[in-house]
């Protein structure tokens, strides 16, 4: 069976697991999501950020 | 196959009107309408036409456009589409607003919780605030009290009123600074002019005593005198404290303060960009996907023969 078929099979065929399906996919999507353009948001403005001042004024935690 | 084209046929969806301008007349809705309906319409619509056309020339008659100068745009760090503001810039700005404008601004909207995580760590946001007094009150006995400011409080006033600012001021209000950068055209570009621009009035101009003459400020003639010079106040992490640098840093800080939502607005348009445009090319295929077997169906009427 190929994966798609046993993804299909498993999970996508019958509405209780398809929408739980959708529920954790959509936890961890929207986890990794938010970390790549958070990430993403300190690179474009990297120095300018309290983030990046912080050390200045309080030590390190 | 022809019973079932048949009641495709029949379904009224599909039933061939044998003139062409009737079809035509069905995708507008105006035709179907009485001449006084019609007439209505127009009436209203130009109206609509006419009040937007008004508020746009009265908009522009208070640019007073013509004599004044227009604030140049300055390549400010936090211009791009997703730049944040210079944090270290809005902590040396809020040096400059304590030290220089808060002997006659307020910024009565801010409390010193505000600077938290922005400008300031909490531990110096509360020295910050314990080094004002605040009214509070009543205690026990029904007096008012003084004790050293929290968190929570605002930043104090200069003047109790505005007939005290007044009086101080040469009859000028000088406007509370909170929102500043909203409340004038050309926000942090305006201010930053404002305060670089002072210069002696030209020839055949005379200014009234406790004027100054400032070509960025609508009239020419402020009742606010050149706030600041080169190495007027010394900042804290050592940068020059030029006039122009000192300019530009208050007024990133009162952009802050007129729009602390600033970065996090901007972080939200990078991750809203990001995910609609992923979104849109999905429902761009889904769309393709369903109508695929619309555009590509063909249906065959053959009528008996026999
Ligand atoms: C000596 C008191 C004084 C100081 C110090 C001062 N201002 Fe003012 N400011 C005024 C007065 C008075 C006005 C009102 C001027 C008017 O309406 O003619 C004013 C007006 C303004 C305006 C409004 C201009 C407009 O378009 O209406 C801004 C912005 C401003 N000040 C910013 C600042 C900043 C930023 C500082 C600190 C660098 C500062 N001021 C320091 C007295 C002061």
């Amino acid at each position: 069976m190929s994966l798609v078929a046993k993804l299909y099979n498993n999970v996508l065929r019958r509405s209780s697991t398809y929408a739980l399906a959708i529920v954790t996919g959509a936890f961890f999507f929207e986890r990794g999501f938010d970390m790549a353009t958070e990430h993403l948001y300190s690179e474009i403005n990297k120095g300018k950020l309290w983030k990046d001042i912080k050390h200045n004024y309080a030590p390190a935690e | 196959m022809a019973g079932v084209a048949g009641k495709f046929v029949k379904s009224g969806l599909l039933r061939v009107q044998s003139n062409g301008i009737i079809q035509q007349s069905h995708l507008s809705t105006l035709r179907e309408l009485s001449v006084g309906k019609k007439a209505g319409l127009v009436v209203v619509g130009s109206l609509i036409g006419g009040a937007a056309g008004l508020a746009y020339t009265l908009d522009q008659s208070v640019k007073a456009s013509g004599l004044d100068l227009h604030a140049p745009h300055f390549p400010w760090s936090h211009n791009g589409m997703f730049s944040s503001l210079d944090h270290a810039s809005i902590r040396r700005g809020y040096e400059v607003y304590k030290q220089v404008c808060s002997a006659c601004h307020s910024m009565k909207y801010l409390a010193y919780r505000n600077l938290i995580d922005v400008s300031h760590t909490e531990e110096e946001a509360k020295e910050e605030a314990a080094s004002i007094q605040v009214t509070d009150g009543p205690n026990e006995e029904g007096l008012m009290f003084q004790r050293p400011g929290k968190l929570s409080d605002r930043f104090p006033s200069p003047y109790p009123n505005e007939e005290a600012a007044r009086n101080a001021n040469n009859g000028a209000l000088p406007p509370d600074l909170t929102y500043i950068t909203a409340a004038r055209h050309g926000g942090e570009d305006y201010l930053f002019s404002l305060l670089t621009g002072y210069t002696d009035p030209p020839g055949g101009i005379t200014l009234r005593d406790g004027l100054y003459y400032n070509p960025y400020f609508p009239g020419g003639a402020i009742g606010m005198a050149q706030a600041l010079y080169n190495e007027l106040i010394e900042y804290s992490d050592g940068t020059p404290a030029t006039a122009s640098q000192m300019a530009k840093d208050v007024a990133t800080f009162l952009k802050w303060a007129a729009e602390p939502e600033h970065d996090d607005r901007k972080k939200m348009a990078l991750k809203a960009l990001m995910l609609f445009s992923f979104l849109i090319s999905v429902s761009y295929y889904w769309k393709r996907h369903k109508w695929s077997v619309l555009k590509t169906r063909k249906i065959v009427y053959k009528p008996k023969s026999e």
